[in-house]
């Protein structure tokens, strides 16, 4: 057949193509979609085997892959099986990064220990970590004075730090796990300063007694945000090593394979995130119940958080 | 070779390909997305002041603040096939490495990884990686196992109506027949002295040089294609 008679032959189902990749909206019918996907392969496979000219060839790819791209956009539209996830997906993911999870806690809590210690027997050292007004800021915060601890604050400015705590929180965890793209260092930085500020912070509130405000402030939520960031640590390092030790595959593939295994754990970062800010802004702050209840309530979600990421082994097929 | 055709082979058994997109559309989409961020977040900004900056007001720019710097591009990529306005005006899409459409989890790996790729400023590393791998993909690209391609229009075939067919003196080649023909097809791209010229190359199967030689291609080209 020439190629002006197989113009002529499929012209009015390239018309139709054409008129449903430009209005995709209307263009419902997917069985139909699908139907005119494979005459159009087969129409491309004919032109290409023909060697009809090249433009008529292109002219063809393209609308082969505007359809292509319309049918599997039903795939990227797969709702999020969310209680799956919560359930089995995330847990998995997290029992999977096991060793990378142990590497970046000692990396956060080591740094930690030392500065905590540090600003606990010396006064001064907190200035090393911390600028002045900073430490001066700090320490009026979680005066046991102030009436609200977190922040002299109203009960709308509870929404305002849900606010700052999501942004600021998740974009760290977001910078610590690109970080791992760097051969995991720029992760090991995040998570050194990180355990640092907070290690450093501890410490010097413990020696002033601040005890009663701050750690009921913190172990409510620091039951997710610690983990948290430790679990973005966990995903940079990943991608990190993934680089460094590629194994039988080329670094390129293992790199890519490596971005594919730690989606769950990004997602998981997020929700438990946005828990943390929550109960940061309206459950930690709060002044007027008591501490031991703070304590105990702070306990049970650490115990929580612990039990569910110790939840994935079972998950594992072997 | 340097080539921007990215070939894979889908479900429906052909090879598809496309053409991958280099670092000068990438950033003026980008820029044209900057723009956009940028005049979505003085809206926001003015329409949070009277619910008050430091209470619900504040709280609620913040999250869209972060809203708009890190997920503005994953939600457009999932939302609008691939394309936020900015490579939707440069008529650029994301799509997997098997051309399918970006899925939730490699939108989310390429746009996080964007800080790297950001490092140590202007999106350096991001370009120098860009260049030095053949499909123009940055380092969030790589891990993501994603590729931008441009996915503009191709060209309407040019009409031939007056072009009447004429059978050439001599048995050409299957591949010598597609050559003629794509000189029609091009031709009117072509400016004339270029097209006399390739004409006259072919002086020998057509009988004819310069202007005439031309004609004389065309109509042959016109007989190969089928028209009668």
């Amino acid at each position: 057949m020439k190629q002006h008679e197989f113009e002529a032959l499929h012209q009015e189902l390239w018309r139709q193509i054409d008129s449903a990749l430009e209005n995709p909206a209307r263009a419902d019918n997917t069985a139909l979609l699908a139907e005119h996907y494979l005459s159009l392969c087969r129409q491309l496979a004919i032109a290409k085997e023909r060697m009809y000219d090249a433009a008529l060839v292109e002219r063809l790819n393209n609308r082969s892959l505007g359809l292509y791209r319309e049918l599997y956009r039903y795939r990227a539209e797969t709702r999020l099986n969310f209680y799956a996830f919560l359930r089995r997906d995330f847990p998995l993911a997290i029992f999977r990064h096991r060793f990378f999870i142990l590497i970046a806690l000692v990396a956060m809590i080591l740094p930690g220990l030392v500065a905590g210690t540090w600003t606990y027997f010396d006064d001064e050292a907190i200035y090393s970590v911390l600028d002045g007004s900073q430490v001066r800021h700090m320490e009026r915060i979680y005066d046991p004075e102030a009436r609200k601890i977190g922040r002299e604050r109203e009960a709308d400015t509870d929404l305002f730090m849900f606010g700052f705590y999501i942004k600021n929180n998740i974009s760290v965890a977001f910078r610590c796990f690109a970080g791992g793209l760097l051969l995991g260092i720029g992760t090991l930085l995040v998570l050194f300063f990180n355990g640092m500020f907070m290690g450093s912070i501890a410490g010097h509130l413990t020696r002033l007694d601040f005890v009663d405000t701050f750690y009921p402030f913190v172990i409510g939520h620091g039951a997710f945000e610690l983990t948290a960031i430790v679990f973005s640590g966990a995903a940079g390092l990943r991608l990190g090593y993934a680089i460094i030790n590629p194994g039988h595959s080329s670094r390129l593939d293992s790199l890519r394979q490596a971005g594919r295994e730690v989606v769950p754990m990004l997602y998981g970062i997020v929700v438990m995130l946005t828990i943390a800010a929550f109960l940061e802004a309206f459950w930690s702050s709060s002044s007027s119940l008591p501490i031991a209840f703070k304590y105990s309530v702070g306990a049970i979600l650490w115990i929580l958080v612990l039990l569910y990421s110790f939840s994935g082994r079972r998950h594992e097929s072997r | 070779m340097l080539d921007t055709a990215y070939r894979v082979e889908i479900p429906g058994g052909i090879h598809l390909e496309a053409q991958v997109v280099g670092p000068i559309p990438r950033i003026f989409a980008f820029t044209i997305d900057l723009v956009i961020r940028g005049i979505i977040l003085a809206a926001l900004s003015i329409a949070s002041i009277p619910l008050g900056l430091d209470g619900v007001g504040g709280g609620f720019f913040l999250i869209l603040l972060f809203v708009i710097e890190w997920l503005y591009p994953v939600l457009f990529e999932l939302l609008a096939r691939g394309q936020t306005p900015g490579k939707k005006l440069l008529g650029i899409a994301v799509v997997n490495d098997d051309l399918s459409p970006v899925t939730l989890g490699s939108s989310l790996v390429r746009n996080l990884l964007r800080t790297v790729d950001f490092l140590p400023f202007f999106y350096l590393a991001g370009v120098v990686t860009m260049l030095s791998n053949r499909h123009f993909q940055r380092l969030g690209d790589l891990a993501a196992g994603t590729l931008v391609i441009s996915i503009a229009k191709s060209a309407q075939a040019a009409s031939l109506e007056d072009v009447p067919p004429l059978a050439p003196a001599t048995q050409l080649s299957r591949s010598e027949q597609t050559a003629i023909v794509e000189f029609l097809q091009r031709s009117a791209h072509l400016s004339q002295p270029r097209q006399q010229e390739l004409a006259t190359i072919l002086e020998g199967i057509t009988h004819q040089a310069g202007e005439d030689g031309v004609e004389r291609l065309r109509r042959h080209g016109a007989w190969y294609l089928g028209m009668r």
